[in-house]
């Protein structure tokens, strides 16, 4: 039901305005705060207003929190949690749509439960698999050939340990395989009949059909795959591999310090630029596929 | 070119069986249509002989050589789907020529086929366009050009003029005939719609509830339906079908108070029992009275060229075609004759046809022989 009252219009506006204030809010204090200097943002009110101090505040950011080391890391990070993500979640779905097995829905069912089962959730069997990666097996290896596996193989501190546990979760799964249910099957069935098998099917009909669908995967995951604070913080103790989440910490004031809280609130700004940028690319393309849709 | 045989193939979905015991054979380049109501298994058949189905028992052989564990594409068919099921992110080009690619056909190659049959199916200038931007004709023709284009020995159409509007269906009705005559490769086609079937077939195949009620060429069947199932499906509006006993007795076909005289021999032949007599619409005549059954007229379809009365006899419903001068009005009475040449008998309980001529050709000459008289 649609009103058009200049009453109901002003409501509308209201909420709308008051929603909007409520989400910019912490980023406009974030912006100001970062253009400030350490007088400026201490002062009593805060002002909102913007100053001309946010480069050399994000410099001083940029070098206490080791941020090129951080940033670089989260990068690799996110991106490979992206990239696993995707090409696993449009091989599953592939799978459990479009191939007739007997187990099919069992094997849908194992997935679709993981769901259920967030990363926090299982952190503490996850870590020890990935602190050990015999482990699970170790007993069944040695009921087998009468061996133990004394051999430590681990994940600590490595790209596939930050990244492995994080891409191996439902939600993509799911996505397309819904996507895939929306196609007619007499396009597989077409596809059949013009002699291409499974692999020249995903290839050539898949994939492109489902770039929309793909990049909206993308950006979730990117951003997703940049946001993880509590994975890295348990698999990194090599500063070498340590990502922006935990190099937030490092921004704060220490406790006895000075409250220097520009260069706090430059490097959050530094840290949160490039999921930013990805969903603002990546939203043209998303929309531009919504419009110009092709089927 | 290339004949197909289709033997005692079966087809179970789980328990369900949905076709019990199918046996056919084509020659090579005929146009075959297989008529049916929807759920009568035709289209499962299709798709076994395309290979997108499993064959549960008894064999399929194409050109001699039996097809049951070939994928699609070593089979040599080219289907037309219902929905069309266009690429929808490739051009038309694109969808024509995917065959092609696949087969690993050089581009020049490839563009050149693609032209050629573009131009058959008259979509030369459309080429570059994608599926969405064509017209529910042209889709129907890409899906025909991507078919065209492989070559087939075998083209198989599932139900493909069925999203087009009345008229175009028409025309590409007659498109579909051209290009048979032109590629003269063998040819299955599957429908639900009569016309469809009669204009189209050489051979039409009647199925119903998972069996082959009749096979043989479109006329025979319209003239000698060989069940009662057939006899209903074909022809339009559907023959007039109605409950009588035989009286041996008295020589006679009996239904709801009429008695229809038959040759004493006849009836004698064919002894005391429940048929169900068939007669097509458009060969009732309207007759003076006595002449014929007499009928209320419920109500009249004008189709300009003639109209159809609608009615009752013996409880079932009843039409009958007459041409424009026939003037009735709805509520009226009038007299039908039903001459004994044009009546179907069907045994009630098998639904069979009873071959027999109610009419012998000796007889049906002399004038004074009274077809039909109200008791």
């Amino acid at each position: 039901m649609i009103q058009r009252t200049p009453f109901a219009n002003a409501l509308t506006y209201g909420v709308m305005i008051f929603g909007f204030l409520l989400l910019i809010g912490p980023f406009i204090v974030i912006v100001s705060g970062a253009s400030q200097t350490f007088q400026q943002v201490n002062a009593i009110p805060f002002s909102f207003v913007p100053q001309d101090r946010l480069f050399e505040n994000m410099g001083a950011a940029w070098s206490r929190a080791n941020l090129g080391t951080a940033m670089l890391n989260s990068f690799v990070m996110a991106s490979l949690v992206t990239v696993g993500k995707v090409a696993l979640s449009a091989l599953t779905a592939f799978a459990i749509v479009f191939f007739r097995t007997p187990l099919k829905g069992f094997f849908f069912w194992m997935v679709f439960i993981t769901l259920m089962l967030p990363l926090e959730v299982r952190v503490v069997p996850t870590y020890a698999v990935a602190a050990d990666l015999f482990q699970p097996v170790r007993f069944l290896i040695a009921a087998v050939t009468g061996f133990e596996v004394s051999v430590d193989w681990n994940l600590l501190n490595s790209y596939a340990g930050l990244t492995l546990p994080l891409i191996a979760t439902a939600t993509g799964t799911f996505l397309y395989r819904q996507f895939y249910l929306t196609l007619p099957d007499e396009l597989a069935e077409a596809a059949r009949m013009d002699g291409s098998g499974a692999i020249r099917f995903f290839i050539d009909m898949l994939l492109p059909l489902s770039r929309t669908n793909m990049l909206a995967l993308t950006t979730i995951m990117f951003v997703y795959g940049w946001n993880q604070y509590l994975w890295p913080l348990l698999m990194v103790t090599d500063p070498q591999y340590k990502t922006t989440m935990m190099s937030l910490v490092a921004l704060l004031p220490s406790d006895n310090g000075t409250p220097d809280w520009n260069v706090t609130l430059a490097g959050s700004l530094i840290i949160m630029l490039p999921p930013l940028i990805v969903v603002a690319v990546l939203q043209r393309w998303f929309v531009r596929g919504l419009v110009a849709t092709e089927k | 070119m290339a004949d197909i045989a289709i033997r005692a193939v079966r087809k179970s979905y789980g328990k369900n069986p949905t076709l019990h015991g199918i046996d056919l054979a084509f020659a090579s380049g005929e146009f075959v249509v297989i008529l049916g109501p929807s759920g009568c298994g035709k289209s499962t058949l299709l798709r076994m002989i395309a290979g997108l189905e499993d064959i549960t028992a008894g064999e399929i052989a194409i050109n001699g050589k039996v097809v049951n564990k070939l994928e699609p594409r070593e089979r040599g068919c080219a289907m037309v789907f219902q929905n069309y099921a266009l690429y929808p992110h490739m051009t038309v080009a694109g969808n024509i020529g995917y065959a092609l690619k696949v087969a690993g056909v050089a581009k020049a190659d490839r563009l050149r086929r693609i032209e050629e049959t573009a131009k058959i199916v008259g979509l030369s200038d459309y080429l570059d366009r994608k599926p969405a931007a064509l017209s529910g004709g042209q889709r129907q023709r890409v899906a025909m050009a991507r078919a065209i284009i492989r070559e087939p020995n075998v083209f198989l159409f599932d139900e493909p003029l069925s999203n087009l509007d009345a008229k175009l269906r028409v025309t590409m009705r007659a498109e579909i005939r051209k290009l048979h005559q032109r590629l003269s490769a063998t040819s299955i086609f599957v429908t639900h719609d009569q016309v469809e079937a009669m204009t189209l077939a050489d051979k039409l195949v009647v199925m119903n509830k998972g069996v082959v009620e009749q096979v043989g060429q479109p006329l025979d069947i319209y003239h000698r339906p060989a069940s009662i199932f057939v006899a209903s499906f074909i022809g339009s509006p559907a023959m007039n079908l109605f409950d009588a006993t035989i009286d041996v007795d008295e020589a006679c076909l009996a239904f709801g108070g009429t008695k229809m005289p038959i040759d004493r021999a006849l009836a004698a032949r064919l002894g005391a029992r429940q048929v169900t007599v068939g007669i097509r619409p458009e060969q009732c005549v309207v007759a003076p009275e006595a002449k014929g059954v007499s009928i209320k007229v419920d109500f009249v379809e004008e189709l300009g060229s003639g109209r159809v009365i609608h009615s009752e006899l013996n409880g079932h419903p009843f039409a009958a075609c007459v041409d424009e001068q026939t003037r009735v009005r709805p509520g009226e009475r009038t007299t039908l004759e039903l001459p004994l040449a044009h009546l179907h008998l069907f045994d009630r309980e098998t639904g069979r046809r009873i071959e027999i001529d109610l009419e012998p050709r000796a007889l049906r000459s002399s004038a004074s022989q009274p077809t039909l008289q109200a008791v």
